[in-house]
């Protein structure tokens, strides 16, 4: 599996998904925000951290790197497309998923573990989880409050697009579990054709015991099988 | 030596002039000497800016020439950017700390996080990629208004530079203390990782080579900030707001990035950040270490502003610049690097063969001065110290009467856990990206932080530590008791303490009781850190910490790091199971003096701060380590503050989600006070299967090391029991934890009033 990990001037969890990448058995590839080309790659990742210091909106100037319009092509042509906290603002910025990440609910960055719920588990994100599984995963994010209107929240849990929902340590998506104010307590959504998935947690802090939990893992790797068995075809 | 000649509009030198830029008419007088004229307007700034106690260290030079600095394992220590210490397999740890605290109370926002990207700077201008970050934090009473506002702006000013830029928070501590009310303490830690033949110096190598500003252009922000941290506060600092810098994480991050480019290029000889005192001091400083001269032409300097003088381009401290001597014919290669990360690099001088600092405006000559003088020669002084008796007065305050208390335990153990010394410092370090760059292994909250390494399987811990009520009470046993919190901190996580760099905040050193501090601390440092075989290599004094005359605690913060050999070695404070055995290490006594305990049930600071035996505290690090490497615990955390009761608390309530219970039983022959609240030093509380306890008490008799089981690990519906030979304590987990947990959160709800 070849994977581009964008670097925008800014981006600090570039490096954090490349070890990740390579650590599931995947060959990771940086690319920087001013290639104009993927080159030949089976999937996109856009990192978290703070692109163009997240001035204006976060995620919001890096849509404008030439490096975008091939990301959007290539998310046209169905390559699968992960963006992580930054990654995810930068999606919903691009129009390449819905909705908008406003400001946590606290107001205050917020830097801790939370619990999931996987609410979809037949994406090529997320098929080697099970459905009752919960997922422990760091978040750190001042702008993760998830808004869309009522139509298209109604929409995205109509048609299963919700991924992951923060939950409580008895499973249920509560108020008190909600970091961030997220509406439904969503905490990840993917688009109609199923290709292109933004989430705020960090799944790459997730994938060694000694970082604490290792729930992260089977997200790469449901992207590799899926990977491997389409070019197998 | 060629003099300059005066610009139009250049105020006459007086008397008043002179004092106004904090230099003594004897100062003055040494300045005509070394010049043999009379200096210009502009370069009466610059000994100004470089003869401050900020930048010149004169009330402290001497007397920090006593620490240790050098072990067989210090590769750089004082006087560079950073300290660097060898740590095998070709690696080397680049690491300082530094205050901010003027800044700080005045805009506690900026001030915070401009304080944590200045020390980012000096981190990966060393050529090492910065790899954590602790802030060390005291505030007043946060019952006041102003406090949590100073309180919340600090903590998110710290959070916003550090997360923006991507570098873990790993620890750290604070302190709430009225003694702090008006002058927050801010000091930020950080470490850094490089190869070992990566080290560059902010040297400028090569006469002929370039100067290159990189980095953001030069405002007339934080003129003359370093002479401003070397005043008192005072009623009119607020009107000081525009010599507080403003930060941008992002241009921080670029730079980092580029400057590691750079250096790993091999197109430039040296590097160094524009910190205090701006291109003056980055400038002069370089000029100095290799003994070269350095020129810069003002004009072509790039500036935000019109109309900006040379007096102004040369003291301003615009952030996020950086000054390097790059290789004669290379400049557009290290353009080409800069132009990628969408910054800037201008020549703005070059290095000279004449020993001068040399300052040009057209054909005009602003400045000339031997670098040497600016650095070297700045004078330095040894005060007068004398103890204030009021102090001495405190200190033999007689508390037998507050040992002895019939009942109620319970309710002040509860008072305890909810002190803001005490309790979860949770809603702080929740605003800290503590994970990012996924090498995080302990997190805040524990002992001390703890990074991986990816190359070797090793670890690096690192902690900040200082009681400043300790050090107000009895300065040198107190400094001797924040070394040894720091080690005892470090070895339970199972690190051995390799070396310190200190961060000496104090009152105004013109002062003798406060010069009397600054000396017994320094002494008392120096005693611990020779026998701890914890060199310091580097660090930074902030004098001045008073406000209308009040100063704080004197608070000499250590910050100690350490090296795990093996990650299976982690230890932390947590209980693990239930059915493991609780073992003390060191002996319980009756001492109270400085404690929390008097201070949140009597509201005192008084009495003699507990005593430490150094020789003890070696042998404690040493068995405790011991049994790490043995791989005989589950869990080890130091005692500091509320003693053994909340160490105990500490280790069974966690992280929240899974508190245990114990069943404690003491024999010792003390008041239930002093034995469940005491802060006796060198006590280190572990927990370990219950049939190795055996070979835990062997080890610690190996090693000379009084040690004793006192209880069991029990399930949290149990409940927290402790039994004293003539009191009990009785709790349960719930009630412990919500005032653990909640105590700030709480606090900081009430931010609308008052």
């Amino acid at each position: 599996m070849k994977v581009a990990i964008i670097t925008f001037p800014g981006s600090n969890c570039d490096y954090d998904l490349y070890k990740c990448v390579q650590l599931v058995g995947g060959d990771p590839e940086f690319r920087w925000h001013r290639d104009s080309s993927l080159g030949k790659v089976d999937a996109v990742m856009l990192p978290g951290g703070f692109s163009y210091g997240d001035y204006l909106r976060a995620g919001a100037i890096a849509t404008m790197s030439p490096i975008m319009e091939a990301v959007k092509e290539f998310a046209g042509h169905g390559g699968p497309v992960l963006g992580i906290c930054n990654g995810f603002q930068m999606l919903c910025e691009a129009n390449l998923l819905p909705g908008a990440l406003l400001r946590n609910n606290s107001l205050l960055f917020c830097s801790k573990e939370v619990a999931l719920s996987v609410e979809n588990n037949s994406t090529i994100f997320t098929e080697l989880y099970k459905p009752e599984r919960k997922l422990r995963m760091p978040i750190a994010h001042a702008e993760g409050n998830y808004y869309a209107n009522e139509e298209t929240l109604a929409q995205l849990e109509e048609e299963g697009r919700v991924m992951f929902r923060y939950i409580d340590p008895q499973g249920k998506s509560t108020d008190g579990s909600n970091p961030n104010g997220s509406a439904n307590n969503i905490a990840g959504i993917i688009n109609t054709r199923g290709n292109v998935m933004g989430m705020m947690p960090h799944p790459e802090r997730a994938v060694e015991n000694i970082l604490g939990s290792v729930d992260g893992l089977d997200l790469f790797k449901s992207l590799l099988n899926h990977i491997s068995a389409s070019k197998k075809v | 030596m060629l003099s300059p000649q005066s610009r139009p509009g250049d105020p006459q030198i007086t008397p008043e002039l002179v004092s106004e830029h904090g230099l003594s008419p004897s100062e003055y007088q040494k300045i005509r000497e070394i010049l043999t004229r009379e200096p210009s307007f502009t370069e009466l700034g610059v000994f100004s800016a470089m003869w401050s106690e900020h930048c010149g260290y004169k009330n402290s030079k001497r007397m920090l020439k006593l620490l240790p600095t050098k072990a067989p394992w210090v590769i750089q220590g004082p006087g560079e950017n950073a300290g660097v210490i060898d740590i095998g397999d070709d690696l080397a740890l680049v690491f300082k700390i530094e205050s901010h605290n003027h800044p700080s109370a005045v805009e506690p926002y900026q001030g915070a996080a401009t304080g944590v990207g200045g020390i980012l700077r000096d981190i990966f201008t060393m050529g090492a990629r910065p790899i954590a970050i602790l802030d060390s934090l005291r505030f007043g009473d946060l019952n006041s208004g102003r406090v949590r506002f100073l309180f919340s702006g600090v903590v998110q000013g710290v959070g916003d530079y550090g997360n923006c830029v991507g570098i873990p928070n790993i620890g750290g501590e604070v302190f709430f203390d009225k003694g702090y009310e008006d002058n927050p303490i801010v000091n930020a830690m950080c470490l850094g990782l490089m190869k070992r033949d990566s080290l560059i110096k902010g040297e400028a190598e090569g006469v002929g080579n370039l100067l290159v500003a990189v980095g953001t252009a030069t405002g007339r922000d934080g003129i003359h900030g370093a002479t401003f941290a070397s005043e008192e506060l005072s009623e009119d600092s607020q009107s000081s707001r525009p010599q507080v810098q403003v930060g941008d994480p992002f241009t921080e991050k670029l730079l980092l990035e580029a400057s590691l480019e750079l250096i790993h290029s091999g197109y430039i000889t040296g590097i160094q950040d524009m910190g205090a005192a701006g291109i003056t001091s980055s400038a002069a400083e370089m000029g100095g270490r290799s003994g070269n001269g350095v020129e810069i032409n003002i004009d072509l300097v790039p500036v935000r502003e019109p109309n900006m003088t040379p007096y102004e381009i040369l003291l301003s401290e615009s952030q996020e610049r950086m000054l390097v001597v790059v290789k004669t014919g290379h400049l557009k290669k290290i353009q080409d690097i800069l132009t990628k990360w969408e910054l800037k690099a201008d020549e703005i001088g070059c290095v000279t063969d004449d020993g001068l600092f040399r300052v040009t405006e057209g054909s005009r000559t602003v400045a000339a001065i031997p670098c040497l003088a600016l650095t070297e020669g700045c004078p330095t002084y040894e005060r007068e110290g004398k103890e204030s008796s009021e102090i001495k007065n405190l200190r033999s305050k007689d508390l037998s009467h507050l040992k002895t208390r019939s009942s109620g335990y319970e309710e002040i153990f509860l008072d305890l856990l909810g002190s803001g010394n005490i309790c979860s410092k949770r809603w702080l370090y929740q605003q800290y990206d503590t994970t990012v760059r996924t090498n995080t292994v302990i997190p805040p909250g524990a002992d001390a932080g703890v990074i991986r390494l990816r190359e070797n399987n090793k670890a690096i811990a690192a902690t900040t530590d200082c009681n400043g009520r300790y050090v107000y009470l009895n300065p040198r046993m107190g400094t001797k008791a924040a070394v040894a919190e720091a080690a005892r901190n470090l070895v339970s996580v199972g690190a051995l303490p390799m070396a310190v760099t200190n961060n000496l905040n104090f009152g105004n050193p013109l002062k003798p009781e406060i010069y009397y501090q600054f000396r017994e601390a320094v002494l008392g440092m120096s005693e611990a850190c020779k026998l701890f075989e914890t060199p310091v290599t580097g660090g930074n004094v902030s004098f001045y910490n008073e406000t209308s005359g009040t100063p704080i605690y004197p608070t000499p913060v250590i910050g100690m790091v350490g090296i795990i050999d093996d990650t299976k070695y982690l230890t932390r404070p947590f209980f693990q199971e239930s059915g493991d055995v609780i073992l003390l290490l060191g002996n319980n006594t009756d001492e109270l003096g400085g404690s929390e305990y008097i201070y949140v049930s009597e509201g005192l600071v008084a009495g003699e701060p507990p005593a430490v035996d150094l020789l003890a505290e070696r042998q404690l690090q040493h068995s405790v380590l011991s049994m790490i490497n043995q791989e005989l615990l589950q869990s080890a955390h130091d005692l500091s503050e509320g003693g053994l009761a909340c160490a105990l608390a500490e280790s069974a309530l966690g992280n929240k989600t899974d508190p245990f219970g114990v069943d404690i039983i003491l024999q010792d022959r003390l008041e239930p006070i002093p034995l469940f609240f005491g802060e006796a030093q060198g006590r280190i509380l572990v927990s370990c299967a219950k049939n190795s306890s055996n070979q835990v008490l062997q080890t610690a008799k190996d090693h000379g090391v009084p040690c004793r089981l006192i209880g069991e690990v029990v399930p949290a519906s149990n409940g927290f029991r402790i039994a004293g030979r003539t009191g009990n304590m009785e709790l349960d987990i719930e009630t412990m934890s919500n005032r653990f947990f909640n105590a700030i959160p709480t606090l900081m709800d009430k931010r609308k009033e008052s």
